[in-house]
């Protein structure tokens, strides 16, 4: 048992299923993010968490209480809306304390929880402002006070960066991880941003079309996604998904895929999982990494199984710290991450150093990863 | 349509589900209030409709009677032509002076904050002012007839309100008048709806103002001619307090129009049952424009 | 709202804008005549209108008419001038306006936020009731009053007019609140505020320039009745709109122009004065009005 624990929770609308038996166990000081596409489900799913949409069935348990019929404001949680959902007729200072109006906090308590939060996201001197009058980043902080002051057992996030721009908030993103590991908050946070949910998260749960497609360590996620859905939503750039067979030669197996130039490369796979056995011959998706396809000399040097691949740059794209560099293979682009420095030109053939360690294998029919 | 869905399943307790209940019980009057002051009594006079119903309401079932009885009536039949030839002057003449007004009023123009608001002003006043004022201002003894003579146009004629044929026209210069500005404001609100680097995109590819006008800025307007068409032809045919106040229907019956000729049928001639008939034709005719504008209003909010 | 000067990419000679200008300000002529008349003719001695010129300023400057009118003149049988009716219009108009606003405010809150099966029904039945010619329910709803027993008192006429005037406020709110954020909503809900405090606490104060445009809307509309008040209310009940057409139209004695424009005026007063005063506002409203649904 967890100190939120979603178990087996679907929801309908009439006879259309947009969320399926989702089962997740948050355990307390996680930050727990669900990143997908727009129209997976994730912020269905949080507003279920919250009370604002009914469960159609499972159950939805906060700290060991079953709460599927308890209103909003009685599951001790607070929310960040994407929008921040500021009350535009009162001031900061009254949108904060609102909700401890609303459950009868006397006002004395109120006004010192109130100024605690404020001392803690530093916006003491907005308090008698009013919404319209804030930027984006104060009402953000704002919205994340009003959150703060109720001291509840969850906090739920949606979206809550969105509304900004690129700098602020990669600036928020660290606020609210340096918010988290300060108070040691259970958090439930909703993104369509996987950037977001690598570098705040503890676990992630990936969503798409109403499943959570893999739940895990942003490590996992990112190393051993489970299927190509996961794998190609979650990285930027993407990783790269080549058709592909699997070949035994000279007793190893082997990804084959095909050059720019239109012959087969053969690449070689060591401490292949037992699981490959029954895939050789038939064909595979190989999947790999940007940053797992390098000149020679950036290779990851405690790589063990490095394959060289020579074939014809099409396109490079310098973006200052890294070059990008695509290249065709098996009729697919295929980008690869290499230094700034690295010496590739777009038209010529460039010796590509593949680590095979980070390449990962999916069946075409399943698009699950083959483990 | 987003919105919250606070449907909690039965283990709730009462206060919850009373907030569950509470926005369905505060809408109840509202919807009782519609469903028997307004449907209902459409039925109800959808039913006298077909009675023998005379100063009072009876009960006597005459089928069709009273609508074939309507329309052997002279009075209907000119109330009915009245109404074709005013709404259709009505709604064409605003449309085309409001669009006018609108197209000149967006170029640019200085002082357009105060033109509005005099364009606009006459749809504040009521159909009974209206009348009154140009029911005196058509009059040929004191009104523009008067004057051009005294200014010594002496054969100067202008005595449409008093000639039977010609009644009619006077009524539609009136409701012009008051409602030409409104459809001017439906336009103007559509011509700044619309983005303007459409029509800068369009100059560089070389269309004169008038191809402007033509090819890209009215189709974009096709809403506003809509709206305005609905609203014009509702208030047409719902057209009361202006032939009251202009001609009282007269001379003779010659500015009768369906809304009065229900109104003298059922309450001074005590003819109730071909009032309630004449008042089901004027509903069925709203309806037909109403319901499916509405309908398709609706649905695309969806 | 578009109304404000926007930088239109058109552009146009001097001569075709020296007739734009021509146009516009023939038109202007137009609108303002008439009741230009009315105020000229109302400050006349009756001679000077029937033996002069309609467009002529008075010679002799006279006020009588308008007091005539207001205390004096013969309404129906009896010489009150329109002083009685005027209050009876803002005795009916006042409470009608303000219930009817306050119903349709809560009934746009409960259709937008609070979304249920059929309420788009219910909402296209109450938009359907806004157009319907009010003839069609003139009889039953004098079977009604008569059974009520407030045939012919103020209580019938609010009762009318709110009844026939829930539809417009409706919409009016509807299409208000439907872009108003629902996340507001969500969060005064996580706050634990309840059904009525968000409406108290969160929608209505932020619901200012609509409530204007709703009350504008229903004061006119209700102000300008002629119908209802003309088939429900008589003798000295009667609103202002019909004690004008009894005065206008009464068949004895001398026609008095200047009084029945001074009359005139005075019924156009109220609802002129709120055109003026928050006229922008009013055009808004008919923009919101005009069946976007």
């Amino acid at each position: 048992m967890g100190f939120l624990d979603i178990n087996n929770v679907t929801k309908s609308y009439g006879s259309v299923e947009v969320l399926h038996k989702v089962d997740i166990q948050v355990q307390e000081g996680e930050f727990l993010v669900l990143v997908g596409p727009s129209g997976c489900g994730k912020s269905t799913l949080l507003n279920m968490i919250a009370g604002l949409e009914g469960i159609t069935s499972g159950e939805i348990v906060i700290k060991d209480r079953v709460v599927n019929d308890v209103q909003p404001s009685k599951r001790n949680i607070a929310m960040v809306f994407q929008s921040y959902a500021l009350y535009p007729n009162m001031t900061v200072g009254q949108n904060i304390t609102f909700g401890l109006e609303m459950q009868g906090t006397p006002k004395a308590e109120r006004d010192a929880a109130m100024a605690d939060v404020a001392k803690l996201l530093q916006i003491e001197d907005l308090l008698k402002r009013k919404p319209g009058q804030l930027s984006g980043g104060q009402r953000q902080r704002v919205a994340m006070g009003r959150a703060l002051v109720r001291d509840p057992d969850v906090f739920l996030f949606d979206e809550p960066l969105s509304n900004l721009d690129a700098k602020l908030r990669v600036d928020m993103r660290t606020e609210i991880k340096k918010l988290h590991q300060k108070l040691g908050t259970t958090i439930v946070y909703v993104t369509h941003d996987q950037i977001e949910a690598m570098t705040l998260s503890t676990r992630i749960a990936v969503m798409y079309n109403g499943y959570v497609q893999q739940l895990g360590t942003p490590k996992e996620i990112y190393d051993n996604p489970a299927n190509l859905f996961v794998a190609t939503f979650m990285g930027s750039p993407a990783m790269n998904v080549l058709p592909s067979k699997l070949v035994e030669m000279n007793g190893a197996l082997h990804a084959q895929i095909q050059g720019a130039d239109g012959q087969d490369v053969h690449l070689r796979i060591e401490d292949a999982p037992e699981a490959y056995r029954a895939f050789v011959g038939k064909d595979v998706v190989f999947g790999i990494r940007p940053e797992a396809i390098t000149d020679p000399e950036g290779a990851d040097r405690n790589a063990r199984n490095i394959q060289a691949l020579s074939n014809l740059v099409s396109v490079t794209e310098p973006a200052g710290a890294d070059t990008f560099v695509s290249t065709t293979l098996s009729g697919k682009d295929c980008v690869a991450r290499m230094r700034a420095d690295a010496d590739v030109h777009p038209g010529r053939p460039f010796e590509f150093a593949v680590n095979m360690d980070k390449a990962v294998l999916f069946d075409p029919k399943t698009e699950n990863r083959i483990a | 349509m987003a919105a919250t869905d606070p449907m909690l399943s039965g283990g709730a307790d009462f206060r919850t589900r009373l907030q569950n209940w509470l926005p369905k019980i505060v809408l109840a009057p509202s919807l009782a209030v519609m469903v028997i002051f307004v449907y209902g009594f459409i039925a109800f006079t959808v039913y006298l409709s077909f009675t023998d119903s005379r100063m009072l309401p009876s009960y006597g079932f005459v089928g069709f009677e009273n609508y074939s009885d309507l329309f052997q009536i002279r009075t209907w039949d000119t109330a009915v032509t009245n109404l074709a030839i005013f709404a259709s002057l009505y709604i064409v003449i605003c449309t085309i002076i409001g669009l006018m007004l609108a197209i000149l009023l967006d170029q640019k123009i200085r002082g357009e904050g105060f033109l509005r608001p005099i364009f606009l002003y006459p749809m504040a006043l009521s159909f009974i002012v209206t009348g009154t004022a140009w029911k005196w201002m058509l009059d040929p003894a004191i009104g523009l007839e008067n004057t051009m003579h005294l200014w010594g146009w002496e054969s100067f004629e202008f005595n449409w309100i008093k000639d039977g044929d010609m009644a009619i026209y006077t009524i539609v210069i009136a409701a012009v008048w008051q409602s030409s500005g409104f459809v001017m404001a439906m336009f103007l609100a559509g011509l700044r709806g619309i983005d303007n680097e459409i029509l800068k995109a369009a100059q560089m590819d070389g269309a004169s103002n008038f191809q402007l006008y033509r090819r890209i800025i009215l189709p974009q307007l096709r809403p506003a001619f809509l709206s305005a068409f609905v609203i014009l032809s509702h208030l047409a045919i719902k057209s009361y307090d202006l032939v009251i106040a202009l001609t009282g229907g007269g001379p003779g019956n010659a500015t009768a129009l369906p809304a009065t000729f229900m109104y003298s049928y059922t309450f001074t001639r005590n003819q109730m049952g071909i009032g309630a008939s004449s008042a089901v034709i004027m509903l069925m005719t709203i309806a037909a424009i109403m319901v499916p504008y509405l309908y398709a209003e609706l649905r695309e909010k969806k | 709202m578009a109304m404000a000067s926007s930088d239109n990419a058109v552009r146009s000679s001097n001569f075709t804008r020296a007739l734009i200008y021509l146009v516009l300000i023939l038109f202007a002529l137009f609108y303002l005549l008439p009741f230009g008349i009315m105020l000229v003719n109302s400050l006349k001695p009756l001679e000077e209108i029937t033996g002069g010129n309609m467009i002529a300023l008075p010679q002799n400057w006279t006020i009588a008419p308008w007091l005539s009118a207001w205390s004096t003149a013969q309404i129906g049988v009896q010489p009150t001038g329109l002083r009685p009716y005027f209050i009876n219009s803002i005795v009916m108009a006042v409470p009608a306006v303000a219930i009817s606003t306050f119903v349709g405010a809560l009934n746009g809150y409960v259709l937008t936020k609070w979304h249920f099966r059929g309420a788009t029904w219910i909402f296209g039945l109450l938009l359907f009731s806004c157009f319907i010619p009010f003839q069609i329910v003139l009889i039953p709803m004098a079977r009604i009053l008569g059974i009520l027993n407030i045939s012919g008192t103020a209580y019938g006429l609010i009762l009318v007019h709110v009844v026939y005037g829930i539809g417009f406020s409706t919409l009016y709110f509807r299409n208000y609140y439907a872009v108003f954020p629902t996340e507001l909503v969500r969060a005064a809900q996580i706050d634990g505020a309840g059904f009525f405090q968000i409406f108290w606490r969160i929608m209505l104060p932020s619901s200012g320039p609509i409530i204007a445009v709703c009350c504008i809307w229903q004061f006119t509309n209700i102000w300008n009745d002629f119908l209802f008040g003309a088939s429900f209310a008589s003798g000295g009940s009667a609103p202002m709109t019909v004690a004008l057409n009894n005065l206008v139209n009464s068949s004895t004695g001398v026609r008095e122009y200047n009084v029945h424009f001074a009359g005139a005026i005075m019924a156009a007063g109220p609802t002129l004065l709120v055109y003026i005063v928050a006229g922008r506002y009013f055009v808004r409203g008919l923009m919101a009005g005009s069946v976007k649904g």
